[in-house]
């Protein structure tokens, strides 16, 4: 056989493989008042009773605007759509649970940006909540708008409150590791009976992300490095979290976390009333009225190192967008602008999604805020405290990179903090440059 | 003339396996190649950086741990479960009652599917309330928190490996069927015993069935993948869709954290996707070393040329 021919064949795949890549596409968007007509498709992640909520509130768009027909695809997830899009057959809107997506989608252009359709159609961005716009924009593109959020805040037990002797919430994080300890019971062999606060990071939503507004604690600088090891809330967070840690005994609260039910499961440790303080968000609500009916429990923003920083949370959201190559982008706009500025229809998918609505007529919707668990949330989600996860070009890296070292140093693995967290801020800015 | 026929005849009767290894494997690998020297999002145009992607590996903080966990499931796990399929067939070579009974219950367990087979370790192996850490209580032993242990979770991979032990016990099973039985009687006449019989006669006769089990075994473990995501995530508590997934991997402490788990999380979490295929031909070179070197030894072995 010839032997050029597996050189001209490798040259050949590289050709293919080349040509078969993405190629920048420049948007042109309609004049003002032009009318928009024909077929629109979205994908999203939710899938039954939340499908049928999404079908519901499109129907209401579908019979406002008559020359519009959408088509829905549930179930979703984010991959499937960033390889549509790289294939060049992405859906007119993606809608994703996720806001670590904004920064890729952003900066690569898989999102169109929505300024242009923003400014053309005078939509006041200040009408959606700050937290919102900070995660739906990077790098000076808005590619993103927000799709109902999620606020996070503090679950807590009444019944074991009162046994404890406990008034209320704790309001800082010293008042937490007081109630903690007043409300953990031990079995005669030491171990854990029941616990006040399960402080381990990787015990349900207790992710450094949900517990960095209780200092103030920053993820990143000004040009997307890592801040960690220079911000000194997070050693403030770490040393709290840690000595409540040592006070347990690691090797107890790692036992007693292995019993315990699955998050997302009627067995929920909180619901179940094995542990007395919980982080979580406004879903929780849902699951208690329907899974937990007779558990007595109240919620409060998130306690914080300093009491003047209190009254918020983490928050964050689903978030809709453009694809670079949708068919129909007038028409995907049109949609995107109803489903989330339009107050009467995020008003009733906030209340059809039980979620955070993100618009501020929205938000002071009085039958959104009747229920006063719900609208502690809607405080949280309000409050100039709260804060978000940046976006980042390399997703989520940056967190679940902390994530390890926070899991290593939870176990007593890291000696000296400062320059464990410096080590953190190195490799965290290694991760994120494999996919900045 | 009757040769170019006669060749055209035999490549039209292999073209339908040349088109398949054409278009399955070599282009998706001769791609792979190309994009590992690339910095690519699947989003944007690939830009050629050169070996760029494989010297980052010598910075990356994670890559040493992943394969460090890998290596580990090659060393114990590939021959645990070849040693454990070995075993099995022996004695299921000598029922003479029940052995289609026998047979069909070891053989079951590797029908069912992977991600299912380890939810149900998971919660058959949990701390408190599952079935096994019971009758350990029951017979005085404190039992070890399995998947939620950095030092057990590996360990409980390698149990639910020798459950679904199976797909190599059917293997096994025939080769020790298949040695002839006058060679064990001209040994006892000999009088051999029962480990020189083994070590005489079965181990030579069944050695190429070994070789097949160590290559495809190293190749299975250099990807394992599915059981360590869905242990790592049901014993974390946190078991959820889409987003959530690449959170609880490794857990717990990184000790479930796999090659091929890492290798998912950069190219489709961090978008990375030019680093992930450097990270892929790696695999894929380190698979075929291995394969090449398992096979000359084996040949060496038992005398052949190399």
């Amino acid at each position: 056989m010839n032997k050029r021919i597996p050189y001209a064949l490798f040259a050949l795949t590289l050709l293919t493989t080349a040509a078969c890549t993405p190629a920048p596409k420049e948007t042109k968007i309609a004049n003002p008042g032009a009318s928009v007509s024909g077929t629109v498709e979205l994908w999203h992640f939710f899938a039954e009773r939340e499908a049928a909520a999404i079908d519901t509130v499109v129907k209401d768009f579908e019979a406002s605007h008559p020359n519009i027909k959408v088509t829905v695809k549930s179930g979703q997830d984010d991959s499937k759509v960033t390889q549509a899009i790289g294939a060049g057959n992405g859906p007119d809107i993606g809608l994703s649970y996720s806001t670590d997506i904004v920064g890729k989608f952003c900066s690569s252009g898989a999102w169109v940006d929505l300024n242009p359709y923003l400014s053309r159609d005078k939509v006041d961005l200040n009408q959606l909540n700050a937290t919102t716009r900070q995660y739906t924009e990077f790098g000076g593109k808005r590619c993103a708008m927000p799709f109902l959020a999620d606020a996070y805040g503090m679950f807590y037990n009444k019944d074991m409150f009162a046994k404890a002797g406990i008034a209320g919430p704790p309001k800082t994080l010293d008042e937490l590791t007081e109630d903690a300890k007043k409300l953990t019971v031990r079995n005669p062999d030491g171990s854990l009976k029941t616990v006040g606060f399960l402080p381990l990071y990787d015990f349900y939503e207790n992710a450094a992300a949900h517990l960095a507004p209780a200092t103030g604690a920053k993820w990143l600088t000004a040009d997307g490095k890592s801040a960690i090891g220079a911000d000194p809330n997070w050693k403030t967070l770490l040393n709290w979290q840690k000595s409540l840690v040592d006070w347990y005994g690691y090797d107890k609260l790692t036992k007693f976390k292995a019993g315990l039910g699955d998050e997302f499961s009627t067995d929920n440790a909180f619901q179940k009333g094995q542990v007395a303080i919980n982080i979580d968000a406004e879903y929780r609500l849902a699951f208690l009225k329907d899974q937990s009916p007779a558990l007595k429990y109240g919620v409060a923003p998130l306690p914080t190192a300093d009491s003047a920083g209190y009254g918020g949370g983490y928050v964050t959201g689903n978030i809709m967008g453009i694809s670079k190559n949708a068919k129909n982008p007038e028409a995907a706009w049109e949609l995107i602008k109803y489903l989330t500025t339009d107050d009467a229809a995020v008003t009733k998918l906030a209340g059809l999604l039980k979620n955070v609505p993100t618009t501020t007529k929205a938000i002071a919707d009085p039958t959104l805020s009747s229920d006063p668990d719900f609208k502690t949330f809607i405080d949280i989600f309000n409050n100039p405290n709260s804060m978000t996860t940046p976006p980042s070009a390399s997703g989520p890296a940056y967190q679940e990179t902390f994530g390890q070292f926070l899991t290593n140093y939870q176990a007593g693995k890291v000696k000296d903090l400062d320059s464990g967290l410096r080590t953190a801020d190195q490799q965290i800015n290694s991760v994120m440059q494999l996919g900045g | 003339m009757h040769t170019v026929r006669k060749n055209l005849t035999t490549l039209s009767f292999l073209a339908p396996a040349l088109i398949g290894i054409a278009v399955f494997f070599l282009y998706p690998l001769g791609s792979a190649v190309y994009f590992s020297f690339t910095k690519f999002d699947l989003l944007s145009v690939p830009q050629w950086v050169g070996l760029d992607n494989y010297r980052q590996m010598a910075d990356d903080p994670f890559l040493l741990q992943a394969v460090r966990n890998t290596l580990w499931m090659v060393v114990v796990f590939v021959p645990a479960r070849i040693i454990g399929a070995l075993g099995l067939s022996m004695l299921l070579a000598q029922l003479r009652r029940g052995a289609g009974f026998f047979r069909t219950v070891f053989y079951l367990p590797s029908l069912i599917p992977p991600v299912a087979a380890t939810i149900a370790f998971v919660y058959l192996l949990k701390p408190g309330t599952g079935p096994v850490d019971h009758f350990l209580e029951k017979i005085g032993i404190s039992g070890p928190l399995w998947f939620n242990s950095p030092t057990w979770a590996k360990p409980a991979l390698v149990l639910l490996g020798l459950w679904a032990v199976g797909d190599l016990l059917v293997i096994f099973l025939a080769a020790v069927l298949g040695v002839p039985e006058s060679l064990y009687e001209a040994a006892s006449l000999d009088g051999a015993n029962a480990w020189h019989r083994f070590r005489s006669i079965t181990l030579p006769s069944i050695r190429p069935v070994i070789l097949f089990a160590a290559v495809t075994g190293v190749i299975y473990t250099l990807q394992y993948f599915d059981q360590a995501a869905v242990a790592g995530s049901i014993a974390s508590g946190q078991a959820t869709v889409g987003a959530g997934i690449s959170q609880s991997f490794g857990y717990p402490e990184g000790s479930t954290f796999t090659y091929p788990l890492w290798l998912y999380t950069v190219g489709f979490r961090y978008n990375a996707l030019g680093y992930a295929n450097a990270l892929a031909i790696v695999l894929f070179v380190v698979a075929l070393a291995v394969t090449v070197i398992l096979m000359r030894r084996a040949r060496a072995f038992s005398g052949e040329e190399a």
